[in-house]
C-alpha cells in the first residue's frame, strides 16, 4: 500500500519542480510544448532499426535537466516505473526477427534485438522529455498552452479537472483498498468479486463528488466559460528557443551525426 | 444593498425518491445576524443550505435573499449575494493553484483583471493565507484548505455567508483560528454545524432542525439549556454548560 501512496505524492513532486525559477522555467509554456512536440515527432519518425542517429537527441533532455536544475535520479526513477510498458511492446521482437544484421566479433546480433533496443531508447527519450516538460512547465501551464494553441476548451478543462482530482481519487482509492486489506485475512476478500464492487463504489463516489464540485462552481458564478487570469506573452527568447531547437532537430533527423563524426575520424586516421 | 436579510416562508422540499426533506420552514434572518442551524444528521440542514444559494429551487413556499425573491431570473444576483462555503474544501478548491481558485469567482463576475487581482490579494490576506498563493490545493493541510475555501467566497464580496460544517476535521488550534476569524466578519452568517461549542462562541441565535421542521428558534443560551429539547432533536448539552460532575457547581 505504501507504494501507491508514495507514487501519488511523486506526481505532485513533478509539479513542485515546475515552481522553480530557471531560464527554462521562465520560457513560455507554448514554446516548450511546441519544441517538445517537434522532438517527439522527430524521434518516433526514425526507421525501426535506428539507434546511433537517435543518440544526438539526448542533447535536448540533457539541456533541460541541467539548465532547469532538475534531479536526474528522480526523473530516471519515474521513467523506470513506466518502463514495463515499453518492454512489453518490444520484448517479442528478438523472437520473431532473427535475421542477423550486425556482427560484433564472434556474436551475431539479430534485427529483433536491435529494434528492441531502438524501442527502449525511443521510449526513454520520449517519456523522459514528457516528464521534463511537466517538471519545467507544470501540468497547468501545459493545459494553458494547449488552450492558447487552439485546442478545444472542453478538452483542456477536462484535462485540468482530471489532474486536479486524480490525487483526491487516488487517496480515496488508497483508503478503500487499505480498509479492505485490513479486513481480509489471507486471500479471502482480495478476490476479483470484491475488487469489482470496490471499483463500482469508487465510481459512485466520484459521481457524487463531481456533483458537489459542480455545485461549488455554480455558487461562484460558473456559466460554462472557464476564464483564465494569467496572460501568456511570447518573447524573443521563446521564439529563438523554438526555432533553434527545431533547426537542431531537423539536422539531427536528416544526418546521422555519430556516423558522420565516425567517418570523419576514420578518414582523418587513414 | 442595505438589507442583507434571508427570509424563508413555508419552504417544502421532497427529493425525487419521495423523501420529504423539508416540511414547511419559516424564518427570517436580519442584517448582520449570526445564526446557527443545528440538528441531527438528515434533519434537513444541508437541503436548506442548497436552497439559499439557489441550487434547489423551492417546490413550495418562497426564499427571499436581500431584495430578491429566489427565481431563475435572480439566480446570478442571489449567488453573488450569498457566499457558500461547502463542507469538503476539496470540492470547493478545483483550480490548479490557490490564486486561480480565489480568482475564479471574481472572473466569473466579469470584473477587470486588476480588480480581480486586488480582490484575490485582499481575500487571502483576510484569512491569513497570502503565503499559499501559488501552492496547489492538494498540497495544503486541512486548516489551510478551509481558510482558502473561505477566501474563495470572500473574494466575491458577498453580503451573506452560508457555511456547512466549517469546523469539521480541524485540529483544535486551527478550529480556534477559524472561530476567531469568523467572529471578525461583519457579514450576515448562517452556519450549519454539529459543533455546538463553536455555536456558543459565534452565534447569538440558533435554529434547531428536527425531521425537516424547525423545532426551536431563539437565543442560543436559552436553547442550549433546554436539555429535553436537545435530546429530542438528537443533540447533547455541551460540556461548558453542564455542571461539574465532581463538585456539582
Amino acid at each position: 500500500m505504501a507504494k501507491i501512496d508514495t507514487s501519488f505524492f511523486d506526481i505532485g513532486r513533478l509539479d513542485r519542480l515546475a515552481q522553480q525559477h530557471t531560464p527554462v522555467h521562465r520560457l513560455d509554456p507554448r514554446a516548450k510544448l511546441l519544441t517538445t512536440m517537434a522532438f517527439l515527432l522527430a524521434v518516433v519518425s526514425f526507421p525501426k532499426y535506428e539507434i546511433s542517429a537517435l543518440l544526438p537527441f539526448l542533447l535536448y533532455p540533457i539541456v533541460l535537466v541541467t539548465v532547469g536544475q532538475l534531479p536526474v535520479g528522480f526523473i530516471v526513477q519515474k521513467i523506470v516505473v513506466v518502463a514495463p510498458f515499453a518492454v512489453m511492446v518490444g520484448i517479442f521482437n528478438p523472437f520473431f526477427d532473427r535475421e542477423i544484421l550486425l556482427h560484433l566479433g564472434p556474436f551475431g546480433i539479430s534485427g529483433g534485438w536491435i529494434s528492441f533496443a531502438s524501442i527502449l531508447l525511443r521510449f526513454f527519450l520520449t517519456i523522459g522529455t514528457a516528464f521534463l516538460l511537466i517538471a519545467t512547465t507544470s501540468f497547468h501551464g501545459l493545459c494553458l498552452a494547449m488552450l492558447r494553441l487552439g485546442l478545444p476548451k472542453v478538452l483542456t478543462v477536462q484535462l485540468l479537472f482530471l489532474y486536479r482530482y486524480i490525487f483526491v481519487l487516488g487517496m480515496e482509492a488508497m483508503r478503500v483498498f487499505r480498509a479492505r486489506a485490513l479486513r481480509s485475512f489471507g486471500k479471502r476478500g482480495l478476490g476479483m468479486k470484491v475488487f469489482a464492487s470496490v471499483v463500482g463504489h469508487l465510481l459512485l463516489r466520484t459521481l457524487d463528488r463531481a456533483q458537489r464540485v459542480h455545485r461549488a462552481m455554480l455558487s461562484r458564478g460558473f456559466d460554462g466559460e472557464m476564464r483564465v487570469l494569467r496572460p501568456l506573452r511570447l518573447t524573443a527568447t521563446d521564439v529563438l528557443f523554438v526555432l533553434g531547437w527545431w533547426a537542431a532537430f531537423a539536422v539531427m533527423r536528416t544526418y546521422n551525426l555519430p556516423q558522420l563524426v565516425g567517418t570523419i575520424f576514420t578518414r582523418a586516421l587513414s | 444593498m442595505s438589507h442583507h436579510i434571508v427570509e424563508v416562508v413555508d419552504l417544502r422540499y421532497s427529493y425525487p425518491d419521495g423523501t420529504k426533506a423539508l416540511k414547511g420552514l419559516s424564518f427570517r434572518i436580519t442584517h448582520g445576524e449570526s445564526v446557527a442551524v443545528v440538528g441531527a444528521n438528515g434533519a434537513g440542514k444541508s437541503t436548506l443550505l442548497l436552497h439559499l444559494n439557489g441550487y434547489h429551487s423551492p417546490q413550495h413556499g418562497t426564499v427571499r435573499i436581500g431584495d430578491y425573491p429566489l427565481t431563475k431570473e435572480t439566480l446570478q444576483e442571489v449567488r453573488r449575494t450569498v457566499g457558500m462555503v461547502f463542507q469538503d474544501p476539496d470540492d470547493q478548491l478545483f483550480m490548479p493553484t490557490v490564486h486561480e481558485d480565489v480568482a475564479f469567482g471574481p472572473l466569473n463576475l466579469g470584473l477587470p483583471h486588476q480588480e480581480v487581482e486586488a480582490r484575490v490579494t485582499a481575500a487571502l490576506e483576510r484569512v491569513g493565507a497570502s503565503a499559499l498563493k501559488n501552492r496547489a490545493p492538494y498540497h495544503l493541510s486541512g486548516g489551510e484548505k478551509r481558510a482558502v475555501a473561505i477566501a474563495t467566497v470572500l473574494a466575491m464580496s458577498p453580503d451573506i455567508l452560508v457555511m456547512d460544517e466549517p469546523s469539521s476535521n480541524l485540529d483544535p488550534a486551527a478550529r480556534r483560528r477559524l472561530i476567531n476569524m469568523l467572529k471578525s466578519f461583519q457579514h450576515t452568517k448562517i452556519i450549519a454545524t454539529h459543533d455546538l461549542d463553536m455555536v456558543l462562541d459565534l452565534c447569538p441565535r440558533t435554529i434547531v432542525f428536527h425531521h425537516g421542521k424547525i423545532a426551536a428558534d431563539g437565543p442560543t443560551e436559552e436553547i442550549f439549556r433546554d436539555e429535553a429539547l436537545l435530546e429530542a432533536c438528537g443533540l447533547e448539552k455541551i460540556q461548558r454548560l453542564q455542571r461539574c460532575p465532581v463538585c456539582g457547581n
